[in-house]
């Protein structure tokens, strides 16, 4: 049981990465991102490649999927996000979804439909077991690893946002554009700023998650809801919210396909509906923001 | 006063136009027989936007889960023509009915929240009855699809035939009714207090109008014509599969009601139209990748802005209507 919730918690952390990003784009532009696991699976597709092509060590190329992905962000935002920032929302859902088509088809030509897999390095295969019965806990080398990384970003990104400059400016634009563009902060060098590290942050879970989720071109919509439950569940002012909201999700996801293996994600999106009727602003909102 | 009480009226009438273009469109399965097939699958995804149109372009509800109802439409008549009769009009009402007491219960979901909110509810219900149309695999067929679906003649007299003839016509006559009833319903003072609470909810529930209640009664109506266009292809095809439970079905619709305009009933019809016959073209020369262009022309159309786009292509409308003011 303790090996579920481990699990659980390895699956939700990596799915807090994923979404993080889209979680701050969308409460800071207010800009529905369908296309955001589309980010995910170039950064995953980029360490799959390096490794199978040039052999380059697994550690070297997780910052090189953020890299990636984030200059594809940066790039996409400034010459096509940014014109429909105040466009309708339909506008906006059609947009991402004709990317997002547009990547899994792309990747679909040139690197085949099948599933691709991940060497990883032997000191990440081993697995670690503590305890007896029941409450024995069983450690994946990996799950470990992708916890420790995760927690360090999101402790990382918790620093930036509330001591850094660049912390408070994103907090104020976030909180209310006009008056944070009022005081002089360059609002749209946040958005950029901000659109590329999220879209790097997805592209660094996405390399993370290849061998957990697996990797294949219709990736960005198989992971799409579950982006998304995370930003609507954990609203979009915060990154504890989403945190919260990944861990829960992480967790129901495993618990459930485990224990009643035959209700598949049915016990998942029946939640997410359930608190969406109940808070339709997510589970953990600010009061006071926008 | 006359005048403005005309305005009004207008448009829900029938235009001197639009009798030649149904009547063309019902003779097209007798002109072109070897084209009955894919006449019948664009009446059937024009009834599909039709009813998007109604929840999207009347009241502006954005979601990404109609194919729920498509699909559950799909389901029932299917299982009904499998275990209790084949008679395909009742099937039909059974489709109807189903997917109208499923978006009565769904009305309940999108009442409250931003339109995030609304997308994730619609978008999971959908994805709620996919998983369930897989696991209840002794009834539905799981994976594999609903097979062995044998439609009994319709109204006792026409045979389904193989090549869609009668298939194109059923669909096309339901088109038809459906369409009338809708632009009624649209054009009542009914529909009036739709496109006001699109334009705006708070003036709509200032003025007096029952927001909630009205969307609810609209969403069942759409859901149960969306069900409609799933039993037809339910019944047409002989066939329900996981697929009208898809993702890209929501999604395609919704593209389909873009190209040809939202809050316009003609929209859905006239963007069904473009679009399965750009799909035919595009995956005859790429049957693979044609979602790269379909991407494409999504990312296109909402970048270069749809009127901007469209232009040429409504003054075409223009001149082929003819007469028209």
């Amino acid at each position: 049981m303790l090996t579920i919730l481990f699990d659980g918690i390895a699956y939700g952390m990596l799915l807090f990465i994923l979404a993080v990003g889209l979680a701050v784009t969308m409460g800071l532009m207010n800009f529905i991102n369908l296309a955001h696991g589309a980010f995910a699976m170039v950064g995953g597709y980029i360490t799959v490649l390096l490794m199978q092509k040039m052999d380059v060590p697994f550690l070297l190329c997780l910052p090189l999927a953020f890299v990636g992905a984030a200059v594809l962000g940066g790039i996409l935002e400034r010459t096509l996000y940014r014109p429909l920032y105040h466009k309708p929302h339909l506008d906006q859902v059609l947009f991402s979804i004709g990317l997002t088509f547009m990547a899994v088809a792309t990747a679909t030509y040139f690197i085949g439909s099948s599933q691709q897999n991940v060497q990883l390095p032997e000191w990440l295969k081993g697995r670690t077991e503590l305890g007896e019965g029941a409450w024995m806990l069983g450690m994946g080398h990996y799950r470990l690893f992708i916890i420790a990384v995760c927690a360090a970003l999101t402790v990382g990104l918790q620093y930036v946002l509330v001591k850094t400059r660049f912390g408070s400016r994103l907090r104020a634009s976030v909180d209310d554009q006009r008056v944070a563009a009022g005081l002089g902060i360059n609002v749209n060098t946040v958005f950029l700023g901000t659109f590329a590290v999220g879209s790097g942050l997805a592209g660094l879970g996405g390399a993370l998650g290849a061998e957990v989720l697996g990797l294949d071109p219709s990736f960005p919509l198989k992971f799409m809801i579950y982006f998304l439950i995370v930003v609507a569940v954990g609203g979009t002012s915060s990154i504890t919210g989403p945190l919260l909201a990944a861990l829960l999700l992480g967790v129901a996801d495993v618990a459930g396909k485990y224990y009643i293996p035959k209700m598949g994600g049915f016990i998942v999106y029946s939640l997410m509906i359930a608190i969406l009727i109940w808070r339709p602003q997510g589970l953990f909102v600010r009061k006071g923001g926008k | 006063m006359h005048t403005a009480q005309d305005t009004l009226l207008s448009g829900g009438r029938w235009k001197r136009w639009e009798y030649p273009l149904w009547a063309l469109a019902l003779a097209v399965p007798l002109l072109l027989p070897s084209h009955a097939l894919i006449v019948n699958e664009i009446a059937i995804v024009a009834l599909f936007a039709l009813a998007l149109d109604l929840i999207l372009g009347y009241t502006g509800i954005v979601s990404l889960g109609h194919a729920a109802f498509f699909g559950m439409g799909a389901y029932s008549a299917a299982l009904f023509a499998k275990l209790v009769m084949p008679d395909p009009l009742l099937g039909l009402l059974v489709g109807i009915a189903a997917a109208g007491v499923l978006g009565a219960l769904c009305s309940a979901t999108i009442l409250r929240g931003t339109d995030l909110t609304r997308l994730m509810v619609t978008l999971g219900v959908g994805l709620i009855l996919m998983e369930l149309a897989n696991k209840l695999d002794w009834l539905t067929g799981g994976a594999d699809g609903l097979q062995g679906v044998v439609m009994g003649p319709l109204l006792g007299r026409f045979e389904f035939d193989l090549y869609g003839q009668t298939a194109a016509w059923y669909s096309m006559t339901v088109l038809l009714l459906v369409f009338a009833v809708a632009r009624r319903f649209v054009n009542s003072p009914f529909g009036a207090t739709l496109k006001a609470i699109r334009d705006n909810r708070l003036r709509a529930m200032a003025i007096g109008i029952p927001v909630n209640s009205r969307l609810a009664v609209v969403y069942t109506v759409a859901a149960a014509v969306a069900g409609a266009a799933g039993a037809l292809l339910a019944q047409t095809t002989g066939f329900a599969s996981l697929d009208v439970f898809e993702f890209h079905r929501s999604a395609d619709v919704m593209l389909i009601l873009v190209i040809g305009g939202v809050g316009w009933l003609y929209g859905g019809v006239a963007g069904a139209i473009v679009f399965k016959l750009m799909q035919d073209a595009i995956s005859s020369i790429t049957p693979e990748y044609w979602t790269f262009w379909i991407g494409l022309f999504l990312v296109v159309l909402v970048s270069v802005g749809r009127e901007r786009l469209i232009r040429p292509w409504t003054w075409f409308g223009r001149g082929a209507k003819g007469g028209q003011p």
